[in-house]
């Protein structure tokens, strides 16, 4: 009896910590100035360790870490196939031809530039995540103690405190939404709509120990426009609704995911289509016309990958959501990959796991840039101006840009880069080389 | 840890090169559909530049698969589709068309085909032996063209 009392206690206690400490300042903008204190505390630490693992090991010195993952682990030759076959003093059809090909294919097999993407960032140096932990064995005592102590800090402390924080943060939102959306269609319930979505936001970026630089804040998407970003992870959209109220787009779910969207469609006008309705490019294209013709509603918010890529390029980008029309808003996120992993790796994780690894990490530190608007050119086809969008954003961002479809996650590329290829090939042998 | 055919072909610049498939090939001993890590090595390892300081090494030893005569059999074996250790008029002609794809016509392939062996071929027999292979490519930089280097 004493004992549930006791424990009643200590709940009440943490639960006016967390709401006094956390919620209340999230709801009026302001911070307290914790999460600061405790990064700068990670920070050392990360640093600290880093000294010792290089004092330990006898590596090499950190500038060569740096140009080897900046170039790959190969040394690849990038003469296109015209110069180097026809290159050979006679260019007909020689022996020797397949070599380019092989070495092409070799070159392909030992690194090559697609399947990298999918998968995790190898990191430079180890951040004391046993998860991060492929390439470094026991240096010290002390490095293991640490390593002691932040597991238990990360499971112990935070990840309760986390997971409270997520739970108050989603309960408000559904509960907030519903609320607002009760009230008839005016001017103070896009006001309250705004408050309660940034505030859940806040609460729920809190509960992910995030830290988000945002520059640029002038070029911030407006309303009758469309940002498009490059993605990461789910956590994707909270990064951004942080600081502004978007409209997203998306699929229906079942279970928790579609309470929430349920809810929150009352009272904004989200645009959630049905799975059979997502098909149809045609009505989607329509829907999508029709929200950005009328100016007074929220910005849409569109990842034109498709999937979750792992930051550190910008695969193709689908030319759908050029083809609307408007104001396209590019916005790069760059996540810091030293404090915690976003990416969602989904064919090795569920979502629920994807949480738990996120809420048990240090933090999730991101930077993210507003780009100037753009609009479509009158010479532009929605491909080139698709294109054009995602070699701004990969500037800003840091990240390489890819030509290839992130879908190749999972399909198979499809046979008419193939023939392509053989196409190339063909017209050099009929060009140069005296046949028939 | 295994791979199989399928797992190559999941490299998308693999999978878009026209001799992907005869690579991939290369991989797999006969009959075989699983290679290990060490059979992987093996065949990676006709890839390693041929170092200068390996030439003073014991001439007695097994030649290492890096060699220049192995980069050479190595091709040929691309090449040689029944592994019988002669490139037929017919394996020249499979292979070139895996090459072109449907842009070239069956005739101006078979004169190309033809004029190659003529020009290589020195015993008459209308094959190319790995002799007359080798013999056809003595200008050819073979290190250059068949190593990949490791950034340190």
């Amino acid at each position: 009896m004493e004992v549930v009392w006791a424990a009643g206690q200590v709940g009440a206690v943490w639960v006016a910590v967390v709401l006094g400490l956390i919620v209340l300042p999230s709801a009026l903008g302001i911070s307290l100035g914790i999460s600061e204190a405790y990064m700068w505390v990670l920070v050392k630490t990360l640093e600290w360790a880093t000294t010792r693992l290089q004092k330990g090991g006898k590596k090499p010195q950190p500038q060569t870490l740096q140009t080897a993952t900046a170039n790959g682990i190969i040394e690849r030759d990038e003469t296109p196939m015209e110069q180097e076959i026809a290159r050979l003093h006679r260019a007909d059809f020689e022996f020797s031809h397949i070599f380019y090909f092989c070495r092409k294919g070799f070159e392909a097999i030992v690194e090559d530039e697609v399947t990298q993407r999918f998968s995790s960032e190898e990191l430079l140096s180890w951040n004391l995540l046993t998860r991060t932990n492929v390439n470094f064995h026991y240096i010290s005592l002390r490095l293991t103690i640490v390593w002691g102590i932040g597991v238990i800090v990360r499971y112990c402390f935070l990840l309760p405190l986390r997971f409270t924080l997520a739970a108050i943060g989603i309960t408000s939102m559904i509960a907030g939404t519903t609320l607002v959306g009760q009230l008839p269609n005016s001017s103070v319930k896009n006001y309250l709509s705004e408050v309660v979505h940034l505030t859940c936001s806040r609460i729920l970026v809190r509960a992910l120990s995030g830290t988000i630089h945002y520059h640029n804040k002038e070029n911030r998407p407006q309303k009758g426009g469309i940002c498009v970003a490059n993605h990461t992870s789910p956590i994707d959209a909270i990064i951004l609704t942080n600081d502004g109220c978007y409209a997203m787009v998306g699929q229906v779910h079942g279970g928790l995911m579609g309470v929430i969207q349920r809810a929150t469609v009352k009272a904004c006008p989200h645009v959630w289509f049905e799975r059979s309705e997502i098909k149809d490019r045609h009505l989607v294209t329509k829907r999508l016309r029709e929200h950005v013709a009328d100016k007074s509603k929220l910005p849409i918010l569109i990842f034109p990958e498709g999937t979750c890529i792992n930051n550190t390029s910008v695969m193709m980008f689908k030319k759908g959501s050029f083809e609307i029309g408007g104001t396209i808003y590019p916005v790069a996120i760059k996540y810091d990959p030293q404090f915690g992993d976003a990416f969602w790796n989904s064919s090795k994780y569920n979502i629920v796991s994807y949480l738990l690894r996120i809420m048990t990490s240090w933090a999730i530190v991101c930077n993210v840039w507003y780009l100037p608007p753009m609009v479509r050119k009158e010479d532009e086809d929605a491909v080139q101006f698709a294109n054009r969008v995602r070699s701004a954003i990969a500037r800003q961002g840091g990240l390489t840009e890819l030509p290839w479809d992130g879908g190749l996650k999972r399909a198979k590329v499809k046979d008419t880069f193939k023939e392509e290829q053989q196409k190339n090939y063909s017209k050099m042998l009929v060009r140069n080389g005296s046949i028939g | 840890g295994l791979h199989s055919r399928e797992d190559f072909q999941r490299i998308p610049e693999l999978a878009i090169n026209p001799l992907g498939d005869r690579i991939i090939n290369a991989f797999f001993p006969e009959g075989e559909d699983q290679v290990n890590f060490r059979g992987f090595m093996r065949t990676l390892a006709h890839f390693r530049p041929i170092e200068d300081n390996e030439k003073s090494k014991d001439q007695n030893g097994p030649e290492p698969l890096n060699s220049r005569s192995n980069k050479l059999h190595f091709a040929f074996r691309l090449y040689d589709l029944d592994k019988d250790d002669k490139i037929s008029r017919d394996e020249l002609l499979q292979v070139l068309r895996m090459m072109v794809g449907v842009n070239i016509s069956d005739e101006q392939l078979g004169s190309i085909a033809d004029r190659t062996i003529q020009e290589a071929d020195q015993d008459g027999d209308s094959a190319i032996s790995f002799a007359e292979f080798v013999k056809v490519l003595e200008k050819v930089d073979v290190e250059q063209k068949m190593s990949i280097r490791f950034l340190h």
